[in-house]
């Protein structure tokens, strides 16, 4: 029933697999399609309808809760305040105050995505390469674990304790002469957001870079360094290019991640902030006037519009690696 | 004595080499990491603590667990966390099974469902789920539909945790050594194939613990009071209750973490400490 | 002056000590062989030498000139590491190129230089592959283009056969070798493998936990190994205890089975030694019966019992129960056809194929 892909031309032994192309945005190392897999299947016709039947069930409850819903948005979307077709409400997200929080939504994911990213990088590069005692590692992932799912409202608090107006950090500055709220910071607004999401978003960026750090061979850098290379010239023709695929993927999911954020802008900044998911929630609860419902659909749509390009970019991106990737 | 000896032939080691001083930037890096995760617990572990002026103690914490509507709302959710457990195990195991063992050609299409729900926000699941009443209309007054929607929130880890559990064993193997002994399909889903999974399938259950008592948006959008959302109630007229419910909050994902790590450590298996989706 | 010279260098890993004062030339043009179990500091020494690490004591030269202080990226070496190494993102030629391209050779040259270079190893058609696309072997005869397309002071090689299949292994081991001198550059290979280290090197350095056993050139190696490490290291060698009874005459174990030895030593009788014997100076006849091998016995041979016997090709290992003990020897395996266990044979040991050390 497996029939394993054939071989480019000889057999490339040795090429172990190892994790150089860091994590196909969340799934593992996608296996080799199987290319003879079709031939096999018509030949065992009636097994083959058996087969199926196994799987009936979970592709029943995602169709049923994962497809119908998405499915529901999408055509509410195109529907006018009568249920004829539409595009009164996916127009209205081009302008105003919608336009605006999807602009604010996306300053705010890139910008968590690329701090907290870079530097989750550099703790894991660190972790990995830098010689650290050996009990370093699981310790870190288990407290990465922690810190990327301690979020959303408990956060939000956890942030306000921190550096409110009456914050212990707040206050430590303050002794120190330093007044940040003088100067414009607040917990509430962009910056103190944007410092919430980087507590989740850098040890997420820890977890799922690590395996591609790990994949980067001592025998590499070295290899460069014996051939004259210098560190910058190392990472500029060698480390960089290696990471990059993984490194792409990790940041789109870092996007995604504060982009569908909820939980913690809404607790944080109650409104103060302008976001889609927030504006999406006040629709839901009735708390905002709109023109018909069907907006909070359009809304959503716009969101899974906007994750889906960040995919695609990537998916093309390491396409364009993959003839190197093993 | 006489004595024959034969050359040995091992692999050249290259053991003890690496035993040099960290490096200054790992160091410093993961000091500043250390910080950032640990300024804002203690800031919050100071508030919930504070009493009076200069004054701590566990004032907050046990009028926190003096109410009733903690326990509700907890119990709420550490149910639904339970319900959830079971669906994905019973939905998700025979399935990853039979993928493995029947149609591992499917595998990349189930790569694809299970990263759906990223792309997916769960905010947007809320909005498309009148789409979900009119197959069910039940479930629109039953606190089911939040498990049944969990599920969805938790598909990624748990396929993947399961994905990988599969893929370390010889599915195929087991398989036919139970089915060779007489062994039917069940009995070999449930006494070959789920022992040598359990580590996966516990992994990705303690995860589905830390999504379900810290999920906000779908319990809060769809009106049901669970954990999270009485902390946010509790954050908007009791700072300081808040405060201790944070840390609770927190010693709660430490349980399922932990979870993780130790049974990723008793077991053998890898590090299995992933991310869930409670933003 | 030697083209590469260490001169008492020493090396720690916290307690684990790595060299203890290894000193060692290697003249232009040269190949030798650092050769010992793992463990032994021989793949220290070749990164000491590659810069990748540095010595606690001691110091490298390179020409005469000291370059103990200068880093891996200065040194002009060119490194071929067990396996892996070429870069997963670049192609063949790419790979070659890249130690040209850091020293910002322009294009055309560069790439014409990598193109000579794979056409050199047997790649010239494979030069637009990606590692993921080539074998085992075809990856490490790009590493050594890759390493040789600098034009290195000294080539460094780092067991550079030990993860290809057996078949590879002893056809690149040749091309190796013969590039090597048609090149004439100066190299260093690390192997545990004492066959290999043998038949590539023009002299092999025997290292055991740290300490240089003995150089010299293969032949002597396997003929006049200098310490019991090196006899029993290079090759399989018979190992029996005695007393020397006269200037060509041991006495055996504690029976004081009488052996004829080599002269030429320079150890007095009365003082015990190890009597070294390669399996292949050891002849062996079948004897029909005992009678038999005790009338071979008169004549001076010793009587002995086939034990075990392992098919090695050409020729058949056996494991004999002799007078003097167990022995190990090789005999063409067209006359081992008829053995079996318990096989009786009579058997002589080649005089010019012993050798003494001191016992102790």
């Amino acid at each position: 029933m497996r029939s394993r892909a054939p071989a480019p031309s000889e057999p490339a032994q040795g090429t172990e697999p190892d994790a150089t192309r860091g994590p196909a945005l969340v799934a593992g190392p996608e296996p080799p399609r199987p290319r003879g897999a079709g031939r096999g299947a018509r030949r065992k016709g009636r097994a083959s309808a058996w087969r199926w039947l196994g799987v009936l069930p979970f592709f029943a409850y995602t169709t049923l809760f994962l497809l119908v819903p998405t499915i529901e948005l999408i055509v509410k979307s195109f529907e006018g305040p009568k249920g004829s077709f539409s595009t009164a409400n996916v127009s209205r997200l081009f302008s105003g105050e919608y336009l605006s929080a999807y602009a604010t939504s996306v300053e705010l994911s890139a910008i968590t995505a690329a701090a907290g990213g870079l530097f989750g990088l550099f703790i894991a590069y660190g972790a990995v390469h830098g010689r650290l005692p050996a009990f370093i590692r699981p310790l870190l992932s288990t407290f990465s674990g922690v810190a990327a799912n301690f979020a959303g409202i408990p956060l939000a608090f956890a942030f306000i304790a921190t550096l409110g107006p009456t914050g212990v950090v707040t206050s430590l500055l303050n002794r120190a002469g330093l007044h940040i709220y003088n100067h414009g910071f607040t917990i509430f607004g962009m910056a103190g957001l944007s410092l919430t999401y980087i507590y989740f978003q850098f040890p997420l960026m820890i977890l799922i870079i690590s395996p591609t750090l790990e994949g980067l061979r001592a025998e590499w850098r070295e290899a460069a360094q014996n051939l004259g290379a210098t560190p910058a010239q190392y990472w500029r023709h060698v480390g960089l290019p290696l990471i990059l695929p993984g490194l792409l993927g990790s940041t789109v999911l870092l996007f995604g991640n504060a982009f569908s954020a909820y939980a913690t802008p809404y607790a944080l900044t109650a409104g103060y902030i302008n976001l889609v998911p927030v504006q999406i929630g006040a629709i839901l609860q009735g708390n905002v006037t709109v023109p018909n419902p069907q907006l909070g659909d359009a809304l959503a749509f716009g969101m899974i519009v906007i994750i889906a390009v960040a995919v695609t970019l990537y998916v093309l991106l390491q396409r364009r690696a993959a003839r190197w990737l093993p | 004595m006489a004595a024959v000896s034969v050359a040995a032939t091992a692999p050249s080691a290259r053991g003890a080499r690496s035993r040099r001083r960290p490096s200054v930037w790992a160091v410093f890096w993961l000091v500043l990491g250390a910080l950032y995760f640990l300024v804002p617990l203690y800031s919050v572990a100071q508030f919930s603590l504070e009493v009076g002026p200069g004054r701590y103690g566990f004032h907050w914490y046990a009028q926190i667990f003096a109410d009733p509507q903690f326990s509700s709302s907890f119990l709420l959710s550490l149910r639904l966390a339970l319900e959830t457990m079971a669906i994905s195990m019973v939905l998700m195991v025979p399935t990853v099974y039979w993928v493995h063992l029947k149609i591992p050609r499917l595998r990349p299409t189930m790569d694809m469902i299970a990263i759906l729900p990223f792309v997916v926000p769960p905010v947007a699941l809320v909005v498309g789920l009148s789409g979900v009443f009119d197959v069910f209309p039940a479930l629109l007054s039953s606190s089911q539909i939040l498990a049944l929607m969990y599920v969805i929130l938790a598909l990624p880890f748990t396929y993947r945790s399961l994905d990988a559990g599969m893929r370390a064993i010889d599915v195929k193997t087991l398989t036919e050594a139970a089915q060779s002994v007489g062994s039917s399909w069940w009995r070999t889903l449930l006494f070959v194939i789920v022992p040598n999974v359990r580590s996966a399938m516990l992994g990705a259950m303690f995860l589905t613990l830390a999504i379900v008592m810290g999920e906000y948006t779908i319990s809060s959008l769809l009106l049901y009071n669970t954990f999270a959302v009485y902390i946010y109630y509790i954050g908007n007229t009791e700072a300081y209750q808040a405060a201790a419910l944070a840390i609770i909050s927190f010693l709660l994902t430490w349980v399922a973490m932990g979870g993780i790590f130790l049974v990723s450590r008793f077991t053998g298996g890898r590090q299995q400490v992933q991310i869930g989706a409670t933003r | 002056m030697a083209a590469l010279e260490l001169r008492g260098v020493r090396k720690q890993f916290g307690e684990v000590v790595a060299l203890r004062g290894l000193s060692l030339e290697v003249a232009s043009g040269e190949l030798v062989s650092l050769l010992g179990p793992s463990g032994c500091g021989k793949t220290t020494a070749l990164r000491i030498i590659a810069g990748f690490e540095h010595p606690d004591g001691g110091e490298l030269l390179v020409e005469g000139r000291d370059v103990t202080r200068i880093p891996a990226n200065r040194r002009n070496m060119g490194m071929v590491f067990q396996a892996y190494s070429l870069f997963p993102n670049m192609t063949a030629r790419e790979n070659v190129e890249f130690g040209l391209k850091v020293r910002g050779q322009d294009r055309a040259r560069r790439q014409r230089r990598a193109d000579e270079l794979l056409e050199l190893v047997g790649l010239g058609g494979r030069a637009g592959r990606y590692p993921n696309e080539l074998s085992g072997g075809q990856q490490q005869r790009v590493a050594l283009a890759r390493a040789l397309a600098i034009e290195p002071a000294v080539l460094l090689l780092d067991e550079p056969l030990s993860a290809l299949d057996a078949k590879v292994r002893l056809q690149l081991r040749q091309e190796i070798r013969d590039l090597q001198k048609r090149l004439g550059t100066t190299t260093v290979y690390v192997t545990h493998d004492q066959e290999e280290a043998l038949s590539i090197s023009d002299r092999v350095a025997v290292m055991s936990e740290g300490v240089l056993e003995q150089v010299g050139r293969p032949a002597e190696i396997y003929r006049d190994p200098r310490t019991p490490f090196v006899a029993e290291f290079v090759g399989t060698m018979n190992r029996l205890e005695g007393k020397l009874a006269g200037p060509t005459s041991v006495l055996v174990g504690e029976a004081g089975v009488p052996l004829t030895v080599q002269a030429g030593h320079e150890r007095a009788p009365g003082e015990a030694v190890l009597v070294l014997i390669r399996p292949e100076s050891i002849a062996v006849e079948e004897a029909a019966s005992a009678a038999e091998v005790d009338s071979a016995r008169a004549r001076g041979s010793l009587g002995g019992r086939v034990l075990a016997f392992t098919f090695l090709g050409p020729v058949t290992r056996l494991v004999l129960d002799t007078d003097l003990g167990p022995l190990v020897a090789d005999v063409p395996s067209i006359q081992a056809l008829t053995y079996a266990s318990g096989t009786l044979v009579s058997l002589r040991v080649d005089p010019a194929g012993t050798h003494l050390l001191g016992a102790g």
